[in-house]
């Protein structure tokens, strides 16, 4: 069954087309058009290491397939800041010391993102513990990606700013 | 990687309707929700439908409304909708805590009321709120649509009364305006992201100083999501005392049958049904009798 599809996205702001088997997950997909940044972990929604945005709001992408998402914003980790010029919470990440093997963290960045859009923009931990309770990470103990999320949620206030 | 099939992604109902009466009651033509258990079960090979179709992008089946006397959820909408609707946590707080509780964000962003259902899986937790609410669900099909009860929906492990050719469209209950208390304990491993060992949902009204409109449902502790109808009787209409509670929630235990598996013992899924129903049932009736019960 090769039925390939042309599926237009948009990832980071940039207009993609992308031939996509029925069977493609929107993780391959991604990868394939080398956004590394977002990861493959366990492949089964547990742990969040391939979180990305569609339309604004954090989904797995290993349980998202590509056809279904066509014609949507997609945004990685790299869509929402540089080194140059880094967003809010990957500031404050890297302030706060919450990224050590680095596997989780884009997955954790976009969850955060997420909540902070969607959710609530005024989180306390408890907020966060559910908004990232999807999100594994095996070396933090999370103790510093919660403050690194309180952080930036309260620089975004301050500065009215958004993804 | 995973198994290979066709894919339908339609934008409206009777298109979706139209693929999936295709199946001649085979089911090889699958419904494709938010895909958080169908993906997975792709991948392991544990299903092999010929066809999906994605209820992705179909319109007019997502979102919440209340009109003063019931609550409508169209099939597509999602766990982290019901999260976020302004009244639902005060209609339904039984079920806003399961849903603030189920897996993660990301699942929680794209799993699906009525796929929740439809998984079959004992441990689906939206599953005891929405039984002890009375919930009736919507089936459509190419032929027209039917509402079943949520209490008939299940038949065995994972066997349902939805056909093949049909497409939950719709879950909705009453809410009658006399005060009722709803409650849900979900015993699990983990406080976040975790599979259910053993999920209770309670649902009660007062009539003066007795019970009225008792519901107990529970998950995890049979082949299917199911009330503990015995023990609602034992309750139904009488002073809810810690004698009656206690016999209650000891029937609630006789009337299920959990098994062993990876995640805990039978007994101790039995010895859970007991304590947390007890529990449960004594802050229900508490809550009504405190007036602080939702509305």
């Amino acid at each position: 069954m090769n039925n390939e599809k042309t599926i237009r996205l948009t990832i980071n702001g940039r207009d993609r087309d992308v031939n996509a088997l029925p069977n493609d997950t929107l993780l391959e997909t991604l990868r394939g058009l080398a956004y590394f940044e977002v990861k493959s972990g366990c492949e089964k929604g547990d742990c969040g290491a391939c979180a990305v945005l569609v339309d604004g709001e954090a989904v797995d992408s290993c349980l998202t397939l590509t056809w279904t998402v066509e014609r949507a914003n997609v945004t990685t980790v790299s869509g929402l800041g540089s080194v140059d010029a880094p967003h809010p919470l990957q500031k404050a990440f890297i302030d706060r010391g919450a990224a050590q093997c680095g596997y989780c963290t884009p997955g954790l960045i976009i969850a955060a993102q997420s909540m902070l859009d969607n959710d609530t923009r005024d989180p306390d931990e408890d907020e966060i513990r559910v908004a990232l309770s999807g999100n594994l990470c095996r070396c933090t103990g999370y103790t510093k990606v919660f403050d690194a999320v309180i952080e930036a949620a309260r620089v975004m206030r301050e500065t009215g700013e958004s993804s | 990687m995973f198994a290979e099939f066709d894919l339908h992604v339609p934008e409206d109902v009777d298109a979706a309707l139209a693929v999936l009466a295709e199946n001649d009651g085979t089911g090889a033509v699958m419904p494709l929700a938010g895909g958080t258990n169908m993906i997975v079960d792709l991948r392991a090979r544990s299903v092999a439908p010929s066809a999906l179709v994605s209820i992705g992008k179909l319109s007019g089946i997502r979102g919440i409304s209340f009109d003063g006397s019931r609550v409508r959820m169209g099939g597509r909408t999602t766990v982290s909708d019901m999260l976020r609707h302004p009244e639902l946590a005060a209609i339904a707080p039984s079920l806003v805590a399961s849903a603030r509780l189920f897996a993660g964000q990301m699942v929680r962003n794209t799993a699906t009321v009525a796929g929740n259902i439809c998984s079959g899986s004992p441990a689906a937790d939206l599953v005891p709120p929405l039984l002890a609410m009375d919930a009736e669900v919507t089936l459509s099909s190419h032929t027209g649509s039917r509402v079943v009860a949520l209490a008939e929906f299940y038949h065995g492990y994972k066997q349902m009364a939805r056909r093949p050719d049909e497409l939950m469209t719709e879950i909705s209950w009453s809410v009658p305006a006399a005060k009722r208390s709803h409650l849900f304990y979900k015993l699990a491993r983990r406080k976040g992201d975790a599979i259910t060992v053993v999920g209770v949902a309670v649902s009660m009204g007062a009539e003066g100083d007795h019970c009225s409109g008792v519901r107990i449902a529970l998950g995890c502790v049979a082949p299917v999501v199911k009330r503990a109808v015995a023990a609602e009787q034992t309750l139904e209409g009488e002073v809810p005392t810690q004698e009656r509670i206690e016999a209650a929630s000891r029937t609630a235990m006789d009337e299920m049958r959990p098994i062993d598996d990876i995640r805990a013992s039978g007994a101790y899924r039995s010895h859970c049904v007991r304590v947390l129903t007890r529990r449960l049932l004594t802050q229900a009736w508490e809550q009504l009798a405190s007036g602080g019960a939702q509305a």
